[in-house]
């Protein structure tokens, strides 16, 4: 497997506009002979899509939910990114290239995250165009707020849904191209599998949700937009039926899997309350603007929150960080929080939580400021436990939230299968090792508007795609398959339910693979992996059949494959004997218990090889390095 | 913490065409931290276990936010908690031994695909209709060309935070669609990037709206009392008049 990045010649702020001079063109009248199919209609999704369509290709666009405008974008509630300098106070392209650069801990390509920085403003711009409703001065201007870690404000927002009102803006557009007939949307479409011919993507397989049908579709390009795999956890902030099929099959079909390990624990989620939990809620981080996290100082205080004076709280992070505070970047929130609890300071029935006081913020500020920036989230926040946040302090613990690995890509966001491009949090791209707050929507949107319509072309004008239709042998097959595994989970007539294995691989996972990881416990986890993946498919109950409506099917199939994506995360986390952003392995970190790089060794994205699966995972390795030219590398520091 | 035994009696139908009924299920051991959809899972574990098919509903982000939800539970769309989507319902309010009625949004607009799963397609419809500003990809103007005084933006913001869920279709009398589409008409139509297209928008969404097989609005306002987001039925005047401005 050859994995060339591709990132262009020359200095770091031309890049991009370089390549664009040099990128091949699709002429204007051949463009509508050309097919592309989007899997996915989030961000990256549905802009990539509507971008696509308007430039005059026949795209189609497949989701899983009932309506394109539900993708788990919608949940993003605290805000877009952009270097705008609204404020000014010193933002610039390059802080905020510098700022996602080392917030990922030195672990992506200076080139990408650069141009990701470029792209941000002209997203803001697309977006207020559209009609987002984004936050106002009184003015009448874009208002601009400090978030997750950043010294400067520059995080444009929507009150607490700024994801829902991007992706309504990116689902109207592409709304807009389905009237105009540019784009067939099939909601309710999973896909199965990648088809390839002559070894470039030429379509996709699906089964649509509602009659239980397998499909072929065939085009010139597929863009993958399927979101991340935080569900092989069980318990995530991710939507219920998010998840790693697309990509996973994709994996399968030869596409290398990147840094599959980095995964990001948010610090602020509501904590879990018992077995029957779903899911897990999260309380946006710009709560941390005004909050103020604190245990007690003593384990055994058992007082109500109120009644424990100042002197005896322990506000961790404002002693241990003087200069960020309750501002820390997100892996060092959660891992301080899991420190505590470790400690016996937790709280809550559990202990596994910590407080999150907005006491003071309301003695200074009022409890209608409050109310005017978090009401809607201390609603949620109320609504789910049943306590009031103005009165006492919330309980937060930290829980899976994002990936920052993905499908390999190159500067182009093709990944090493010629026609298959990856945008969004299915990619690795730009967020090396950790993820900062109000960066995802802008990544999504940055890929999707900005990038791929530009990239697909220069594949589609510079390649030789004949003509190829879904009478091939390779959809054939490839549809024979997608039903052969199916029909085979559905007749293992075992007694356990999809639920009860999800659930195990999940507890395994956080506690092995999860906040902080150890040689021993990765090893142990690979071990439990593959013993609870032989009993699933032994042992399994998948109720019902496959010609109609059945969610505990899709459920099944998705589980099998989060099963060996599992693997893959430990043997990847086992690989990287270091510590870096999100990956925290217990034998690589400071006295403090900060994350200890590696530069030396471990400069690399690792990317998967799929070679199957007999008993074990057989994977291999190919790494990708990773050349510093325009920052120094440092350790990170938040004191 | 107290455990309930509630009683279920739940619409089952296998698809759009099939006689459909109420099945009724007995369920022990609920905690009230349950939020409603997971003591749902816990129903359909229990079946999945006896070898009888569980119960389909629809539901992605269990936060309130995606819309997919959209039980009608005991008769009123999303229950009984006031701007609280059914997902973040919670079993606390609920008693030991209630009996619960659940059943799926009856709109003709929106047929049964399975048990309480329905086909809303027809939203998207009225928004491909034309709920969109016509700006390309890359065409946009400097952000902050376009001042939007406070008032103004957060009307439209209250309105564009309708999520979509179909609850003010299944509470109207005569299964109207008419808050959804004044909600998302209304956000676009006073914002100023939405008024070039002002009047085409109001026609077109209208009429598909028409065409979808939604009933009329007959100012009964039982869509605002059960919008999960709390959505004003001032978006149906809005609609009105910039229909009727369109027209005449």
């Amino acid at each position: 497997m050859k994995l060339d990045p591709k990132i262009p010649e020359g200095p770091l702020e031309d890049k991009w506009s370089r390549h664009l001079k040099d990128i091949k063109l699709v002429a204007p009248n051949n463009k509508r002979k050309h097919k592309v199919i989007v899997v996915g209609t989030g961000l990256a999704g549905a802009s990539a899509a509507s971008s696509l369509a308007e430039l005059g290709y026949q795209v189609s666009t497949f989701c899983i939910q009932d309506s394109a405008r539900r993708a788990h974008s919608i949940a993003a509630q605290g805000g877009i990114n952009a270097a705008k300098n609204y404020p000014n106070d010193g933002d610039s392209v390059w802080r905020l290239f510098y700022d996602t650069i080392k917030g990922g801990d030195y672990r992506s390509r200076e080139a990408n995250v650069y141009r990701l920085a470029q792209n941000s403003n002209n997203i803001i711009d697309q977006a207020v165009a559209q009609g987002v409703p984004f936050a106002r001065e009184y003015g009448g201007l874009l208002d601009n707020r400090s978030f997750g870690g950043a010294q400067v404000s520059r995080t444009f927002y929507a009150r607490g849904q700024t994801g829902q009102q991007l992706l309504l803006g990116a689902y109207q557009s592409m709304m807009k191209e389905v009237h105009a007939g540019n784009i067939k949307n099939y909601p309710r479409h999973e896909m199965l599998d990648l088809v390839k011919v002559d070894g470039k993507a030429r379509g996709i397989i699906t089964r649509n949700l509602v009659d239980g049908s397998i499909n072929k579709f065939e085009a010139d390009a597929v863009v993958l937009c399927t979101g991340g795999y935080g569900n092989v956890f069980y318990l995530s902030t991710n939507a219920k039926n998010s998840n790693v099929t697309a990509a996973w099959r994709c994996h399968k079909r030869g596409a290398a899997f990147a840094n599959p390990c980095y995964v990001q624990i948010h610090p602020t989620c509501i904590p879990v309350s018992g077995d029957y939990q779903s899911k897990l809620t999260l309380m946006s981080e710009s709560l941390r603007n005004d909050g103020r996290v604190w245990v007690p100082r003593d384990p055994k205080d058992e007082r109500k929150p109120n009644d424990i004076p100042e002197e005896e709280r322990y506000y961790y992070l404002e002693e241990k960080y003087p200069s960020f505070g309750n501002l820390v970047p997100r892996d060092v929130a959660s891992r301080n929080a899991k420190l505590v609890c470790d400690e016996g300071l937790g709280v809550g029935d559990t202990g596994l939580a910590v407080y999150l006081d907005f006491r003071d913020a309301i003695k200074r500020e009022g409890e209608d400021a409050i109310r005017a920036k978090y009401g809607n989230l201390f609603d949620m926040y109320e609504n789910i436990t049943d306590e009031n946040p103005y009165q006492v302090p919330m309980k937060i613990f930290p829980a899976v939230h994002y990936t920052m690995g993905g499908l390999w890509v190159d500067y182009n966001l093709m990944s090493n299968i010629p026609g298959l491009f990856v945008a969004g949090e299915a990619n690795f791209s730009d967020h090396g090792a950790n993820r900062l707050g109000a960066s995802a929507l802008m990544q999504g949107l940055s890929d999707g508007y900005f990038i791929i319509p530009y990239t697909v072309g220069n594949y589609i004008a510079g390649e030789d795609l004949s003509k190829v239709d879904t009478s091939h042998e390779a959809f054939e097959e490839a549809a024979k398959e997608s039903s052969g595994q199916l029909d085979k989970l559905l007749s293992t007539d075992g007694d356990k339910t999809v639920v009860e294995f999800h659930r195990e691989l999940g507890k395994i996972m956080w506690d092995k693979v999860g906040i902080s990881r150890s040689k021993e416990g990765l090893e142990e986890a690979i071990e439990e992996i593959r013993a609870l993946r032989k009993e699933f498919y032994e042992n399994v109950r998948v109720p019902g059949e496959s010609n109609y409506y059945n969610k505990y099917l899709e459920f099944a199939a998705r589980v099998a494959d989060f099963f060996e994506l599992a693997e893959l995360m430990a043997l990847d986390a086992l690989d990287r004997d270091e510590s870096c952003g999100c990956h925290l392995r217990d034998e690589h970190q400071t006295e403090e218990g900060e994350a200890l790089r590696n530069d030396e060794d471990f400069s690399y994205v690792s990317a998967w090889e799929y070679n199957g699966v007999n008993g074990k995972l057989n994977t291999t390795l190919h790494k990708e390095d990773l050349e510093f030219e325009f920052v120094e590398l440092k350790q990170r520091s938040y004191k | 913490m107290s455990e309930m035994t509630i009683n279920l009696k739940v619409w089952r139908q296998k698809n759009a065409e099939a006689k459909g009924g109420f099945m009724e299920y007995k369920l022990n051991g609920v905690s009230e931290h349950m939020s409603f959809l997971e003591m749902l899972d816990v129903l359909n574990e229990n079946l999945i276990k006896e070898g009888r098919d569980p119960v389909e509903f629809d539901y992605d982000c269990r936060e309130g936010i995606c819309g997919s939800c959209n039980l009608v539970i005991n008769g009123k769309a999303h229950g009984p908690k006031h701007m609280t989507a059914a997902c973040q319902l919670h079993m606390r309010n609920y008693n030991d031994g209630d009996t619960i009625v659940v059943e799926p949004p009856r709109a003709k607009a929106f047929p049964i695909v399975r048990d309480l799963v329905v086909d809303r397609s027809a939203f998207d419809r009225i928004i491909e209709a034309g709920g969109y500003v016509s700006v390309k990809t890359g065409a946009a103007p400097e952000a902050n060309l376009i001042p939007v005084g406070q008032d103004t933006a957060n009307e439209a913001f209250d309105y564009a935070t309708c999520i979509g869920c179909g609850a003010c279709v299944a509470a109207c009398p005569n299964s109207s669609a008419s808050l959804f589409t004044g909600a998302k008409l209304s956000h676009l139509n006073i914002l100023p990037q939405g008024q070039p297209e002002r009047d085409k928008r109001a026609i077109a969404m209208v009429e598909q709206m028409e065409k979808e097989g939604f009933g009329d609005c007959s100012n009964h306002a039982e869509c605002e009392a059960v919008c999960p987001v709390g959505i004003s039925i001032s978006a149906i005047a809005q609609m009105r008049r910039d229909y009727m401005r369109a027209v005449l």
